[in-house]
């Protein structure tokens, strides 16, 4: 009889995870390619370019392709967005570029820009290409604090402009959510260091890893010691359910969890419950999931407190999850852990009570009284993640940062209260998006270029 | 159900769609698969005198566009490389099993009487229905004195054709070169010598493409290339006009067109006919589908001469000649704007920029209250040439919509701004 969580590894044979943790939409080949390409009506003022965070110039680098000018193609997209490779394989294009496509008004399918990217990139990274030169020396030095896309981005702008950049990481390795966050399925093959070598590739960036703000340096030592700083610190608090007893074993942080699964070695290594349950929304909810489910757990269910259309995750992110073998059960919360008996090492969670909400006259969310329970060895919080500014805290800098709404204020320059410190990515207001992060690393380059050349 | 059964200067065949002489008709095997496939005829591919000529490795280049392959082909392949005597056999034994269809035997021998005289005999001994003189072959043989080189010089059409007509009771059909300035000198020649009929276009010169790695021409040959013959979807137009002013020439009243020259389609057919063709020839279709192409270009002709009420091929032959006319026979008086179909655009903005940056500047790009893109023509700025409408992804979303100008016909011969102006009558 059973008597404890069934959490074991090894739920499914290395093989089998070499294969489902393969490339989830292999890359187009050249005809293929071709073909798409073909497809796309070179637009004017096309509503794709509009719709890219970035602005890539989406129709120059598609009859690039089309014309077998591929490099040019990778040169285009590179030059508006540093990680179009990364881009190219997490950006919700279903939400931007191709859902602004004009092919959808024709004929709900819009040309594949996504894969386009991927394939103008993968050829450059392919051929060990480098398309970017530094500028002379400026003789200025700029110090970016977070080695994620945002501050990855912010770096190579800066060292293409001539200026020295310093970039200090908390994290042993540099890279931010690419690296510790997305799905290990988006990125094989080591995607996100092949990405960063080519970043570096440009010259004039020097990695600090391990090397925490607040801990190991001060943004007033930063901002003494450099000509410009760059804070893209991104998020660094997971969100707690609100629920009595969170400290129970088995209930899991999704976010500590993913950037285990994507440092792990060995994935069959990592213990996984037999009945697993997501809480969440957003694209994060998803990759838990789905990777868990991936990992031998039986049975896996998201369980969000809102419908299909509110969460964040797109429904091509809800369809692909479920096409996994994951249930998504809507309009639920969590109201209570229920542990089996303590032992020595205390409880362990054995079920997870969950109340049916509704959206009252007023649309505001309420439960309604009815409750329905799901066993779970093991519950992951994918609740959503915050900006907690203790890096920057009893500084006398931080003193003069203002924030909004939790996050870092910025004008449209990415510049922050204080006219020297810029900040963008994660721990700004906006879309939470890797290509978001990128334009705000370029954006503040930009402007921080601007101002040492003044 | 249309008659599709043609009537070519008397050569009977069940439809009006011949395998044009080429690769597709060298030999037996190929062609008895043709016609099980549902050809109406063959143009067998061209023979001349032994010892027969030899071909090269490769012989043929194409044009893709946008993916699509085969929009234009080329090749640098001569006539036919087998024995006479094969062929000749193999034509007999053909026509023998297959008296419905047609066949016609395509020759080129040298430029003189007796070598003309003696081939016509051995033809005629295989119960061929009637021969095509290959005066258009642009490549390899025109260096000889043969194919195109013939066909550039009306005198040499006029007298080789007097030639076969004074040597055979077979019709003939005299196979025009497009390789030239003006098409209706041939025409007209062929007609002067007495010829049954007209066949064109052969192949156009051309340079398919520059091998960039091996700076040569394609296709290349151990390292070089040579121009070869233009053919395929893309030389459709030359050939339609070529037909066209030869249909609408007086001098060549009564002289039998074969329509050829990038022929695919059922509707490619209806236009050559409409156009002044008896019937139509096609060899790149074939050569990139297979034969099985005939049996939509038949029932797609069939149905659509149903649906517009021909019974006969006769009865839409040559509909669309008396319009084809010179420009200045074009009324100017008539006006046309483009119209945007709203609830069609999808927005693409292609109208606007094709107009701004290359034409009138008059459709206006602008956004609606939901900053969404609108693209609308400016009336009084349109000239009404369309380009939009060409450029324009969405089919029937830009239409050109006819102006009452208020003004009756008229035409360039008496316009004021022509210093040759025709006075008009009182």
């Amino acid at each position: 009889m059973t008597s404890g969580p069934d959490i074991t590894t090894g739920r499914v044979s290395a093989a089998e995870l070499a294969s489902s943790f393969d490339d989830i939409h292999p890359p187009l080949d050249r005809r293929t390619a071709l073909i798409e390409a073909s497809r796309c009506y070179f637009c004017y003022d096309a509503p794709c370019v509009e719709a890219c965070p970035t602005d890539i110039d989406i129709p120059s680098f598609i009859r690039s392709i089309a014309t077998g000018n591929v490099k040019g193609a990778a040169e285009t997209i590179l030059d508006a967005n540093i990680m179009g490779g990364m881009c190219a394989r997490v950006c919700p294009v279903e939400e931007l570029c191709e859902e602004a496509c004009v092919r959808n008004t024709q004929e709900d399918k819009p040309v594949t820009i996504g894969a386009l990217q991927r394939y103008a990139t993968d050829d450059l990274f392919d051929h060990g290409l480098q398309p970017f030169k530094r500028a002379p020396d400026t003789g200025k030095r700029v110090a970016v604090v977070g080695a994620g896309p945002a501050g990855l981005a912010c770096a190579h702008a800066l060292a293409r402009s001539g200026h020295a950049v310093v970039v200090y990481e908390a994290r042993p390795r540099a890279g931010g959510l690419n690296e510790y966050g997305i799905a290990a399925y988006k990125v094989p093959n080591d995607f996100a260091q092949r990405e960063l070598d080519f970043i570096l590739g440009v010259g004039g960036i020097e990695l600090k890893l391990g090397m925490a703000l607040g801990r190991d340096v001060s943004l007033s030592e930063l901002r003494q010691n450099y000509d410009a700083v760059f804070l893209g610190l991104g998020q660094n608090h997971a969100r707690a359910l609100g629920v009595e007893q969170e400290a129970m074993s088995g209930v899991l942080n999704a976010v500590d969890f993913i950037a285990e699964l994507r440092q792990a070695t060995d994935k069959a290594a990592l213990p996984i419950g037999r009945s697993i349950v997501v809480i969440g929304g957003g694209n994060t909810a998803i990759d838990i999931a789905t990777q868990t489910k991936l990992l031998g757990a039986e049975d896996v269910t998201i369980v969000y407190r809102r419908g299909p259309d509110h969460m964040s995750a797109t429904w091509k992110e809800q369809q692909w999850t479920q096409s996994n073998g994951v249930r998504i059960k809507y309009w639920a919360q969590p109201r209570r852990l229920i542990g089996w008996p303590a032992d020595a090492k205390g409880t362990a969670l054995k079920e997870i009570e969950f109340e049916y909400t509704q959206l009252d006259e007023d649309g505001r969310l309420t439960g309604t009284g009815d409750t329905f329970a799901l066993l779970a060895d093991q519950v992951f919080k994918a609740v959503g993640q915050a900006f907690v500014p203790t890096a920057i805290e009893g500084d006398r800098s931080s003193e003069l940062l203002e924030m909004v709404y939790g996050r870092i204020a910025v004008n449209e320059d990415r510049q922050t209260s204080l006219p020297d410190v810029f900040a963008g990515g994660d721990c700004v207001a906006g879309l939470d998006l890797t290509v978001q992060a990128v334009q705000d690393g370029k954006l503040a380059a930009r402007a921080i270029d601007r101002k040492l050349r003044a | 159900m249309a008659d599709l059964s043609n009537d070519f200067v008397g050569i009977k065949s069940p439809n009006p769609f011949w395998l044009a002489s080429a690769p597709p008709t060298d030999k037996q095997y190929n062609v008895e698969r043709a016609l099980r496939a549902g050809w109406g005829g063959v143009v067998w591919k061209t023979l001349g005198e032994d010892p027969p000529i030899v071909n090269t490795a490769s012989r043929y280049g194409a044009i893709q566009y946008n993916g699509t392959r085969v929009a234009g082909f080329n090749n640098i392949e001569l006539i036919t490389d087998r024995p006479l005597d094969v062929n000749l056999q193999e034509i007999k034994q053909v026509k023998r099993d297959w008296p419905d269809r047609a066949i016609i035997v395509s020759l080129m021998v040298p430029c003189e009487e007796d070598h003309w005289k003696a081939i016509l005999a051995r033809v005629e001994e295989t119960g061929a229905d009637g021969i095509e003189l290959n005066f258009g072959c642009p490549h390899g043989m025109s260096e000889r004195g043969m194919g195109s080189a013939v066909g550039q010089v009306p005198d040499y059409v006029e007298m080789v054709t007097r030639w076969c007509k004074q040597n055979t009771r077979m019709p003939v059909i005299v196979k025009l070169t497009p390789n030239i300035t003006n098409i209706l000198m041939p025409a007209r020649a062929a007609k002067r010598g007495g010829a049954d009929a007209v066949s064109l276009i052969n192949t156009i010169q051309s340079v398919v493409s520059v091998d960039l790695d091996r700076m040569a021409p394609e296709p290349v040959v151990d390292g070089r290339g040579t121009h070869g013959g233009y053919c395929g979807p893309a030389v459709r137009p030359i050939a339609l006009r070529m037909v066209g002013e030869i249909a609408r020439d007086p001098e060549c009243a009564g002289l039998a067109i074969s329509g050829i020259g990038g022929i695919a389609t059922w509707r490619d057919a209806a236009e050559f006919i409409s156009l002044g063709a008896g019937n139509v020839q096609v060899c790149t279709a074939a050569m990139t589908h297979g034969f099985k192409i005939v049996e939509d270009m038949a029932s797609g002709l069939a149905n659509w001469m149903d649906e517009k009420g021909h019974a006969t091929t006769g009865t839409f032959h040559r509909a669309a000649v008396p319009n084809f006319v010179n420009w200045e026979e074009l009324n100017l008086n008539y006006k046309t704007i483009a119209k945007i179909d709203q609830d069609l655009c999808i927005q693409c903005g292609k109208c606007y920029i094709a107009c701004e940056d290359t034409s009138h500047q008059s459709i206006a790009a602008l956004r609606d209250d939901q900053n969404k893109r609108r693209y609308e023509v400016i009336d009084e700025e349109c000239v009404g040439c369309n380009l939009c409408m060409h450029v324009c992804p969405v089919d029937d979303c830009i239409t050109m919509v006819e102006v009452d100008t208020g003004r009756d016909y008229a035409n360039w011969t008496t316009h004021p701004n022509n210093p040759m102006r025709k006075e008009a009558a009182e």
